[in-house]
C-alpha cells in the first residue's frame, strides 16, 4: 500500500491526455485523496505530444515525486521527447498499447516493467469509446480508486459521450484487476475528510485578485498565464468589474495604470517577454505612486524560451529591472494554494503603499491542478487611503510613512498631475536636486518601514542547517525535508522585496549550513541572498535551470551528501 | 459625456493652472491649451471631472497647465491610459493630448487600437513635424527633404498621415484644426467630448524653433469646402485629394462607443468558490 503513487498519462494531440488527467486527479479528489497534476505538451498548437502528470496522495502535496511508478500511453507518438521530464525506475510500470508498438527504448532502460494493453481495441468494442478513458478506468483501478469516483468525475467533466466513455473507463478499470502489476500500485486508505478545493495555480492568483478588490484587469495573452486573465474575464464580470483586452503589454500595464489612478484597483497578468515591455511603465507607476499589481507567470527564458515549461528565472528582472532607484514589491507564492493568498496580500500592499506589486508565479504553479484544503481567509488590512481633503492639497506630501494622501479623480480641490517627471511635492515637475532626494527618500521609506508580519516567509522546523529557498521549489525542499528526518529549517522567502535582512538573520540564529535551492541557471537567488542578507556558516547552492522541477530525492541527497563530507 | 453642471459655470480661466508652461515663445500649444479649456467651459464641466492624459513630448506638458486631473505618462502610451481610466470610470470626461512624435512613432500601435476600440475619448494631436523636446529630428509626419542633423538631407521617407489611419482603423469622430485659430479648435474639442466613442482632433501646431517656416501655415489653411459626413467611403474619398491644410470636421461616425464598461455586480467574491468546491 502506498502514501502517493505518480502516473503519466501520454500520446500526441488530440489522444485526450489531458482530459483523462484531469477526471484521474478529479476522481482521486473525490475519493478522499489530496494531489495535483502538471502538463507538459510539446510546442505545437494542436496535434502535439502531451502529457498530463497526475499525483495522488494521502497528504496535501504541492511537488511531483522523484519518478512515475505508472506511465500509460494512449500511443508513443513523440512521446519520448518527454523522457527527461518522466523519470522512470526499476518499479515503474509502462503501459502501451500494442497496435502503436513496442515503448521507446529510454522508458524502457530504466528497468521498468512493460504491459501492453490493447487500449484502442477495448475502445473499438463500445461505440463512441475513446482509449484515453479507458486508460483513465485502468489506471484508477491500478492505485485503487473505487470507480464511483471515476463515474462521478467523469459525469462532472464530459458533456457528450458520456455512457461510452463510463463504459470505457468501466472496461480499463476491469482490465487493471486482472493486471498482476496491481499489488504495488495501490493508495492507502484516504485521510480523514475535509473540506478541499481543486484549484490551479493561475485560478488561485485571479481569485485572489478578485478577493482583494481589483475590478479592472488589462488582459494579453500570453502562455503561461492566459488561463489567469481567461479566468477573470467571466469571473469579473460577475463581480461588477471590467476586463479590456489590450494591443499589447505596453498597452496592459498602462491600461492598469489608467484605471488604478481613477480609483479602481487593477492588474495584469503575464510572463517573462511581456514583463520586460512592461518594466518601463512599471518605473512610472512607482514614480508617480500608483498602485498596480503585474502576475508574472514565470517561464524559461530569455528571450522566447521554451513558452509552455518552468523556471525560477525572472527574479533579477523583477527585484533590479527597473531603471532608476525604483523601491516595489515583489512577492513569490509558496504553493498553488498559496497564489491566492500571495496575490491577495500583493495587491493590498500595492494599494497600501501606492507602489507596483510583481507577483512571481510560474508555469509549474500556474498550470497545476491541484486538491488543496480550502484556505482559511484573514481579512485583508491592507486598502488605498483616498483622500478628499482639498485644502493645500499636496498629492506627494512628505510624510513619516512616505505613504502620501491619494486623491481621486472626482474629488474636488485636490486635482493634480500624476507624473512620471520628478516633481515636488504638489506633483509640479521639478529638476531640483533637494526634490528628487526627497522624494526618493519618500518611495523608499515607505517600503523600508514596512511592517510585513509573519508573511514575510514561510519558516518550518528546526536545526542547524536551513534550506532557503522560494516559489515552486519549496514543495519538494519540503518533501525532502520529511524524508531527510532529522533537523531542519525550511525558510521559504514570500516577501523577496522589501528585503528583510533582520528577519532572516533571526529566522536563521544557530544555523551552521545553510543549502539555497533555486530553478534558474545563475544562482539569482543565492546572489540576491549574498547581496542583501547575512548567509551564517557554510552556504552551498543547489540549483539548475528549467523546465525540469526538483526532485525531492535531489535535495535529499544534497543534505545527505553534505553529512557525510 | 457628462451632462452639464447648472452650478456656477466655470470660464476657461477656471482651468488654466498658474504653472508656467515649458514651451518656446510663440509655440502653437499655448493656442491649443487655451482652446481646450475654453472647451471644457463651454461644456460646462467641472475640473474635477475631467482627466487630462499624455505621453512625453513639448504637447504631453498640457495637463499639469490646466486645473483637470492630470496623468503625465510614459512616451506613447497615453491612449492605453486613458482607456483604462475611461472603462474603469465612464463618469469622467477624458482628454489625451499627445504630438506627432508620441502619438504617431512610438504610440503609433495604440493609435491603431484606440480608433478600432472606439473607447469614449477625445485624442487631441497637436502636431508640428518635428521632434521639439528633443531638439528636432524628424518625425512621422515631416516632409522627406527635411534635413537634420539625424537625418541630413532628409529621411527620404513618405509622410504617415494620421486622418488617414484614423478613419481607415475606425474612429468616430475625425477633426483638423489650426492653432492659430483657438476658437475653432475649441469648437471642435468641445464637440468631439460630445460625440460619442472615440474623437480624433489633430491639430497643426506650429514649432516656430525648429520649423520656423511652419509660420506660413496660417496662410496654407482654408476651411474645409465640405460638411461633415458620416460615411466612411465619402470621407475616405475626401482625404484623397486633402492637401493636409483643410480645416474642420470630416467624419462623425454613427458606431456606438465601446461598452466594455463594469456592469453591476451579479455575485459576491465569494461565490466564485463554488466553482473549486469539489
Amino acid at each position: 500500500m502506498k502514501r502517493s503513487v505518480s502516473a503519466a498519462l501520454a500520446g500526441s494531440g488530440g489522444a485526450g491526455v489531458m482530459t483523462a488527467g484531469n477526471m484521474l486527479l478529479e476522481a482521486a479528489a473525490l475519493a478522499g485523496y489530496y494531489g495535483l497534476m502538471t502538463r507538459t505538451s510539446g510546442p505545437q498548437i494542436r496535434g502535439g505530444e502531451a502529457a498530463a502528470m497526475v499525483r495522488v496522495s494521502t497528504f496535501a502535496t504541492d511537488g511531483q515525486d522523484d519518478r512515475f511508478d505508472l506511465l500509460a500511453a494512449i500511443d508513443w507518438q513523440n512521446v519520448h521527447r518527454f523522457a527527461s521530464e518522466l523519470p522512470l525506475g526499476a518499479r515503474s510500470l509502462v503501459i502501451g498499447d500494442p497496435a502503436h508498438g513496442e515503448p521507446p527504448a529510454v522508458f524502457l532502460g530504466s528497468g521498468a516493467r512493460y504491459v501492453p494493453v490493447p487500449l484502442k481495441k477495448i475502445a473499438a468494442g463500445i461505440p463512441g469509446a475513446w482509449p484515453n478513458m479507458v486508460a483513465l478506468g485502468l489506471v484508477a483501478g491500478l492505485i485503487g480508486l473505487p470507480f464511483d469516483a471515476v463515474g462521478r468525475a467523469a459525469r462532472k467533466a464530459m458533456k457528450k459521450g458520456l455512457e461510452a466513455g463510463i463504459a470505457a473507463a468501466q472496461a480499463g478499470f476491469s482490465e487493471a484487476t486482472s493486471l498482476q502489476e496491481k499489488q504495488g500500485f495501490v493508495l492507502e486508505e484516504p485521510p480523514s475528510k475535509s473540506s478541499r478545493w481543486l484549484i490551479t495555480g493561475n485560478e488561485a492568483a485571479g481569485y485572489g485578485a478578485l478577493r482583494a478588490g481589483v475590478r479592472f484587469v488589462a488582459a494579453y495573452p500570453i502562455t503561461p498565464a492566459t488561463e489567469l486573465l481567461e479566468w477573470l474575464s467571466p469571473a469579473l464580470a460577475k463581480v461588477g468589474g471590467t476586463l479590456v483586452q489590450a494591443e499589447d503589454e505596453l498597452a496592459s500595464i498602462n491600461m492598469a495604470l489608467g484605471a488604478s489612478y481613477g480609483g479602481v484597483p487593477s492588474l495584469t497578468a503575464t510572463s517573462g517577454p511581456g514583463l520586460s515591455l512592461m518594466i518601463e511603465s512599471l518605473g512610472l507607476g512607482v514614480t508617480a505612486e500608483i498602485p498596480v499589481v503585474v502576475v508574472d507567470v514565470m517561464r524559461t527564458g530569455p528571450s522566447t524560451g521554451i513558452a509552455t515549461k518552468s523556471e525560477q528565472a525572472d527574479l533579477n528582472i523583477a527585484l533590479n529591472g527597473l531603471h532608476g532607484d525604483a523601491p516595489h514589491v515583489v512577492v513569490a507564492p509558496n504553493s498553488v494554494a498559496d497564489c491566492i493568498a500571495a496575490t491577495e496580500w500583493a495587491v493590498g500592499l500595492a494599494e497600501s503603499l501606492q507602489v507596483p506589486a510583481i507577483v512571481l508565479s510560474d508555469q509549474y504553479f500556474g498550470q497545476a491542478r491541484a486538491v488543496v484544503d480550502m484556505p482559511a481567509f484573514s481579512k485583508n488590512e491592507f486598502q488605498r487611503e483616498k483622500t478628499t481633503q482639498g485644502e493645500n492639497y499636496k498629492r506627494y506630501a512628505i510624510t513619516p510613512s512616505g505613504v502620501s494622501p491619494m486623491a481621486i479623480p472626482g474629488a474636488p480641490g485636490c486635482t493634480y498631475t500624476a507624473d512620471g517627471l520628478e516633481h515636488n511635492e504638489k506633483g509640479t515637475p521639478s529638476s531640483q536636486a533637494g526634490d528628487h532626494l526627497a522624494q526618493m527618500d519618500k518611495r523608499a521609506r515607505k517600503l523600508a518601514q514596512l511592517d510585513p508580519g509573519e508573511g514575510w516567509a514561510s519558516i518550518e522546523g528546526e536545526g542547524d542547517t536551513a534550506v532557503v529557498t522560494f516559489g515552486s521549489c519549496t514543495g519538494p525542499v519540503r518533501e525532502a525535508m520529511v524524508r531527510y528526518g532529522k533537523n531542519v529549517r525550511l525558510i521559504s522567502l514570500r516577501l523577496l522585496s522589501p528585503v528583510q535582512p533582520q528577519r532572516l538573520k533571526k529566522a536563521l540564529e544557530g544555523v551552521k549550513r545553510v543549502l539555497v535551492v533555486e530553478q534558474n541557471h545563475s544562482g539569482q537567488f543565492l546572489r540576491y541572498l549574498r547581496a542583501d542578507y547575512e548567509l551564517p556558516g557554510e552556504v552551498k547552492s543547489l540549483r539548475r535551470p528549467g523546465p525540469l522541477p526538483f526532485r525531492p530525492d535531489e535535495i535529499l541527497q544534497c543534505l545527505n551528501g553534505w553529512e557525510a563530507s | 459625456m457628462n451632462a452639464p453642471m447648472t452650478a456656477a459655470a466655470l470660464a476657461a480661466k477656471d482651468f488654466k493652472s498658474d504653472y508656467k508652461p515649458v514651451w518656446c515663445p510663440g509655440c502653437g500649444d499655448y493656442s491649443v491649451l487655451s482652446a481646450i479649456t475654453k472647451a471644457l467651459a463651454t461644456l460646462g464641466l467641472r475640473p474635477e471631472n475631467v482627466a487630462v492624459v499624455s505621453g512625453i513630448g513639448c504637447s504631453s506638458r498640457i495637463p499639469a497647465y490646466t486645473t483637470c486631473y492630470g496623468f503625465h505618462g510614459v512616451h506613447g502610451r497615453a491612449l492605453p491610459a486613458a482607456t483604462g481610466l475611461k472603462a474603469a470610470r465612464p463618469d469622467l470626461t477624458v482628454l489625451v493630448a499627445s504630438g506627432d512624435g508620441d502619438g504617431y512613432s512610438i504610440g503609433g500601435n495604440h493609435f491603431l487600437h484606440a480608433c478600432r476600440r472606439n473607447v469614449d475619448l477625445t485624442y487631441i494631436v497637436m502636431d508640428n513635424h518635428v521632434y521639439g523636446m528633443t531638439k528636432g529630428q524628424p518625425s512621422p509626419t515631416t516632409e522627406p527633404d527635411w534635413s537634420s542633423k539625424l537625418a541630413p538631407g532628409g529621411t527620404g521617407l513618405r509622410e504617415f498621415h494620421p486622418l488617414v489611419i484614423a478613419l481607415a482603423s475606425g474612429a468616430n469622430y475625425i477633426a483638423r484644426g489650426f492653432s492659430g485659430d483657438p476658437n475653432g479648435c475649441a469648437a471642435l474639442i468641445a464637440e468631439a467630448v460630445r460625440h460619442p466613442g472615440f474623437s480624433f482632433v489633430e491639430i497643426l501646431s506650429p514649432c516656430v524653433t525648429f520649423r520656423p517656416e511652419q509660420r506660413e501655415w496660417k496662410q496654407a489653411v482654408r476651411p474645409s469646402p465640405v460638411e461633415p459626413t458620416e460615411d466612411p467611403a465619402r470621407a475616405a474619398r475626401r482625404l484623397m485629394t486633402d492637401d493636409g491644410f483643410n480645416i474642420g470636421v470630416l467624419f462623425k461616425g454613427i458606431r456606438p462607443a465601446f461598452s466594455g464598461a463594469a456592469a453591476q455586480a451579479t455575485h459576491a467574491v465569494a461565490d466564485l468558490e463554488a466553482g473549486f468546491s469539489l
